[in-house]
């Protein structure tokens, strides 16, 4: 098991966002969660990643209890994430973008002198060819259309080597050509390169052509996790998710 | 880019050998105006050095400054070591009351970040201003005894230069090294660095102790120009100048700081000569930068130089 999350529960206040969650996933699987809106998907991931502390409940990755590290140091043991609002350097090239995940990767971000244009160029480039971006390699991201930003994100997390890469809805504002263009590129790199997908995602088509396994969420807790099949067929879930959409 | 590069180190060589020739040609005044145009841009320099590449509000620059000038005067003049001593406590001097602030300042988020900055350094100013014993009052230290070797104007003016051209280039090549390229991720965009696994936090600690360091440099250089030291310079008002000269040179230029300290220095010692309202000078200017060049003189040339050339426009510095 790759990682494990045991009854999480989150409240902001006297909200309840995550309460009682629990999800499983195995190396090389392709995972959704999926839940109505504000059913605390995004509030699960954050919880996993470290971005935000649980008040109860565990996340073991890999063997090891993870709950309540901070985000630096979730990333270093090998989770990754891409962020719902795209959230890249703006300022920066599309290669910088990419290299300054792998330099952090490789564990130069505190070297002072050796000038970054002549480190990690082939790792970068590597990065930047599967994912289709190595024509834009030298303009700046403000120039990238809202598609190819999302890529940049997802090029940018793969930069960090990640054994699980947690994408929170990957395709959202995405245009339907942009949005098949991503679903093959997450295949590629789930065939490629073996990694293990955890996501969330609105779009339904897109999670059963996808997803070997789906986690539903329903305010907060879990209600289900299984197979695409049995998923469908479960009364609960069509009741409290796919009746209502 | 390997033209590109080749001519930048042709224009800084003949830059330095204009530079060099200077005080052979020019009156003494305006040798002494140009070292002290190239010590306030190594100032505003070190703060665009977190300000611009680093995306932190440090709204109170000058401290360091002056935490530097004070700590070479002192030693000098109070202990009665060696200037060179004091050449190097100064500096050691900014970069640790920087470390200092730092810690205290860095766990809030940019304005936040900047107002407590301010009144930190304004405590510091204060204790100069009372501390009569050690600082010397609001009268300063003045006759600070400096090396023989750099006594004279001519001295002082090489020095200076020396010491701004190693600093200058000490700072590019941290920018242009991967800690630089990390910082200027978290500028654009901290959360995003995080999750990356960078220790957000300590990256700017450092960024902020090495901009320390250098404004205390440049103290230094003050007080081998001028040989005295007096609280005004960490009053507030210059860490406005200062970082009205990085604004105005264009923040997210490495050599936009030295033109805007440039423009600013000349506006300043022509106008003073002219009229008293030399505050209302300089916010014209700044509200003229908000307005029409909100990334500065150098910024618009960078942006007026790649519209025309949009296939040689690979990376703007």
């Amino acid at each position: 098991m790759l990682l494990e999350v045991k009854n999480v529960r989150k409240s902001f206040g006297g909200f309840k966002a995550v309460n009682g969650a629990s999800l499983d996933v195995e190396k090389g699987e392709i995972v959704a969660v999926i839940g109505p809106n504000g059913a605390g998907k995004t509030t699960l991931f954050n919880v996993i990643t470290g971005v935000l502390k649980p008040n109860g409940g565990r996340v073991i990755f890999k063997g090891d209890d993870i709950t309540g590290l901070p985000s630096h140091k979730t990333c270093k043991k090998g989770i990754a994430r891409s962020f719902q609002i795209v959230n890249i350097f703006s300022r920066l090239t599309v290669f910088e973008n990419v290299q300054i995940a792998v330099l952090t990767e490789q564990g130069r971000d505190l070297n002072l002198f050796t000038p970054s244009r002549k480190l990690a160029v082939e790792e970068t480039n590597a990065i930047l060819g599967s994912v289709g971006l190595i024509e834009k390699a030298n303009s700046v991201c403000s120039s990238l259309s809202h598609g190819e930003r999302k890529v940049l994100e997802i090029a940018i997390v793969l930069g960090g080597r990640p054994e699980l890469l947690i994408l929170d809805e990957p395709t959202a504002g995405m245009s339907p050509e942009e949005t098949a263009r991503c679903i093959s590129l997450i295949q590629q790199l789930s065939a490629k390169y073996g990694l293990t997908i955890l996501f969330c995602e609105h779009d339904m088509e897109l999670v059963f052509s996808i997803a070997q396994r789906i986690m539903v969420m329903v305010r907060g807790s879990t209600i289900l996790q299984a197979d695409c099949a049995t998923v469908r067929c479960n009364k609960a879930v069509q009741d409290a998710y796919l009746g209502e959409g | 880019m390997g033209e590109r590069v080749n001519k930048s180190i042709i224009i800084a060589l003949v830059l330095a050998a204009i530079l060099a020739l200077l005080p052979f040609g020019l009156p003494r005044f305006y040798v002494y105006l140009i070292a002290l145009i190239v010590t306030f841009g190594l100032v505003s320099t070190s703060l665009n050095f977190v300000l611009g590449f680093g995306g932190i509000y440090q709204f109170h620059h000058a401290v360091f400054y002056g935490v530097g000038a004070y700590g070479a005067a002192v030693t000098i003049m109070k202990l009665g070591w060696s200037p060179w001593i004091g050449f190097v406590v100064g500096p050691l001097t900014a970069a640790f009351l920087s470390l200092v602030m730092g810690i205290i300042c860095i766990r809030l988020s940019k304005l936040y970040f900047g107002m407590l900055q301010i009144s930190l350094g304004s405590l510091v100013w204060v204790t100069v201003y009372r501390w009569y014993g050690l600082t010397g009052g609001d009268d300063g230290i003045h006759g600070v005894t400096v090396p023989e070797l750099i006594e004279s104007p001519t001295g002082s003016y090489y020095f200076t230069m020396i010491v701004a051209a190693l600093s200058l280039f000490i700072m590019y090549r941290i920018l242009h090294a991967p800690f630089g390229s990390i910082l200027q991720g978290i500028r654009d965009n901290a959360i995003r660095s995080q999750a990356l696994g960078v220790n957000v936090r300590r990256h700017q600690l450092i960024a902020l102790v090495i901009a320390g360091f250098f404004a205390g440099v440049a103290g230094v250089l003050f007080v081998v120009i001028d040989n005295s030291v007096f609280p005004d310079m960490m009053f507030w008002t210059l860490s406005l100048e200062v970082t009205i000269m990085a604004l105005l040179g264009g923040w997210f230029t490495f050599m936009g700081p030295m033109l805007g300290a440039a423009i600013i220095v000349l506006l300043r010692t022509f106008v003073s000569t002219v009229t008293d309202y030399w505050a209302l000078v300089l916010s014209v200017v700044l509200v003229l930068v908000i307005l029409f060049l909100p990334e500065g003189v150098l910024g618009k040339v960078f942006e007026i130089w790649h519209q025309r050339h949009p296939e040689k426009s690979a990376q703007g510095e």
